[in-house]
């Protein structure tokens, strides 16, 4: 989403500092899956705030709909069946989407100036008149959520509604939950507000209740609190320790700017051997044009 | 002197030269292009091809010409490119060839051993970037790639681009400005014998043997 800013946190490939006089509070939205009833209200408030429609699609025999997230279902609900203990039948339903990463690997990933931005306030969003359709991002991603327009070969995803939280406004999925299992505030009122939660859980047989808010990408600005927080993967495959791919860090990292200077090394290196060393001539001068 | 430097060798033929001047032009356009998207002060070359959009719909596409082009450069030289004792011997004396101290070098035959050398990295570099490249091309083949391929696949395309262009960076410049008589080997197909004598002295035998 475009949006005028004046609080950029980081740019995808700039290295110089953006826009970033306005200092905002970090922010998170924090979704308690005990609370969930997979009603996919925010499902609905995403694509009507956000004003975009997906493919009517097919049932797959799961309550999955749509299947995956894409260009135009920013957000989807996944619904895992799992028998944590033994003849106990839990229904875990996730609402996946963007988490909003502290460390974006899509940021990291991507090469075009400014498509992808990251506000102080943690939200990182795509400026798609920036993308150029490379699907850095995808393979930058830890979790699995950009995705690449079929329409228009621009990436997109979701913007934790950054034109809504720029005025003041809670995300749409936030507004619209029925059973308040999104909540929205500064991150560190999330954080203890999942604490209660946890709590509360815990007292009520969730041993291993806790909060999601992965290190390994240094903290989400999407954050759950898990019935079962020692086993995040029982939750249609959420990461158990997500981080940047170190294949994504040799890329983006040491690799660009050293192989970038290697080149200019060996260019320089060629000048050098010719005003030093100088070139081999043979002897005819006249030949040697 | 005057004598050898009017006597004039075949080196390449015009359809060697097509072929690895058509390599030569879609290699910079594919470098340029690629290096705009490798590191962002390189992105001002995007340009080049009409912008950031348009360099990722086209490069791909360049590639693949440049691979066709380039297997048939394959096949033309694949033989003069094998690898001898000599050729071992030239690279250990490499501080030699540096200081351009050709009278102790052994006599050389079609290409030197750094050639030879550059035409093997060639030889791995360019398919390891076609395959790797397909797999990163989007929209037609990248959303069928599982993401851990992906990751694989963009680092070594980085990895193999970098190689291959500063292999390259030495062949230009040893090609134009380094070794003086060597340009028009590419652009007219003949060499001075006096050149050949100079730089490839077996093989300038070898021709004048088979040419009495």
């Amino acid at each position: 989403m475009a949006l005028q800013t004046l609080d950029i946190q980081r740019r995808s490939a700039t290295t110089t500092p953006s826009p970033s006089v306005r200092q905002t509070t970090e922010v998170a939205k924090l979704i308690d899956i005990s609370k969930c009833i997979g009603c996919k209200a925010c499902q609905t408030a995403c694509m009507e705030w956000n004003d975009i429609r997906d493919e009517v699609g097919s049932n797959a025999g799961t309550y999955d709909n749509p299947r995956d997230l894409t260009e135009n279902s920013w957000t989807v609900m996944r619904y895992s069946e799992v028998e944590v203990e033994q003849g106990k039948l839990e229904w875990l339903i996730r609402k996946d989407g963007c988490m909003h990463c502290a460390d974006p690997g899509c940021l990291k990933a991507c090469p075009s100036p400014g498509a992808i931005i990251q506000h102080s306030n943690g939200i990182v969003d795509f400026q798609q008149e920036h993308c150029i359709g490379c699907g850095y991002c995808i393979a930058g991603c830890p979790f699995n959520v950009p995705r690449i327009s079929k329409k228009d070969n621009k990436a997109y995803k979701c913007t934790l509604c950054s034109d809504r939280v720029g005025v003041g406004m809670e995300p749409a999925c936030v507004k619209t939950c029925p059973t308040g299992a999104i909540v929205f505030g500064s991150k560190e009122d999330m954080i203890q507000h999942a604490e209660e939660r946890v709590v509360d859980l815990k007292e009520r047989g969730y041993g291993k209740a806790g909060l999601y808010d992965p290190q390994g990408v240094g903290g989400t600005h999407v954050m759950y609190v898990l019935q079962h927080a020692d086993q995040p993967e029982l939750y249609h495959g959420l990461p158990k320790d997500p981080a940047i791919s170190p294949m994504v860090s040799l890329w983006k990292g040491v690799t660009k700017p050293l192989m970038s200077l290697a080149l200019g090394v060996v260019a320089l290196a060629g000048f050098f051997h010719f005003v030093t060393v100088g070139p081999t001539e043979t002897h005819d001068e006249e030949e040697e044009v | 002197m005057a004598k050898s430097s009017s006597v004039l060798i075949k080196r390449y033929t015009a359809s060697d030269r097509f072929n690895h001047w058509f390599v030569a032009i879609t290699f910079i356009l594919l470098a340029l292009s690629g290096l705009a998207l490798f590191h962002p002060a390189f992105f001002f070359l995007t340009h080049l091809l009409g912008g950031g959009t348009w360099t990722r719909i086209l490069h791909p596409f360049i590639g693949v010409v440049m691979f066709a082009g380039f297997a048939g450069m394959m096949l033309r030289f694949w033989k003069l490119n094998y690898i001898t004792d000599n050729d071992r011997k030239w690279m250990k004396q490499i501080v030699d060839v540096l200081a351009n101290r050709h009278e102790k070098l052994l006599p050389v035959g079609h290409y030197n051993a750094g050639q030879k050398y550059l035409f093997w990295t060639m030889v791995v570099c360019i398919p390891l970037l076609l395959i790797t490249g397909v797999l990163m091309w989007q929209p037609y083949f990248a959303p069928l790639v599982p993401i851990v391929v992906a990751r694989l696949a963009v680092l070594l395309h980085a990895v193999a681009a970098f190689v291959i262009i500063a292999g390259i960076i030495v062949h230009i410049y040893a090609g134009t400005m380094w070794v003086k008589g060597s340009m028009r080997a590419m652009t007219r197909g003949t060499v001075t014998h006096a050149w050949a004598k100079h730089h490839h002295a077996a093989w300038c035998d070898e021709v004048s043997k088979r040419d009495k």
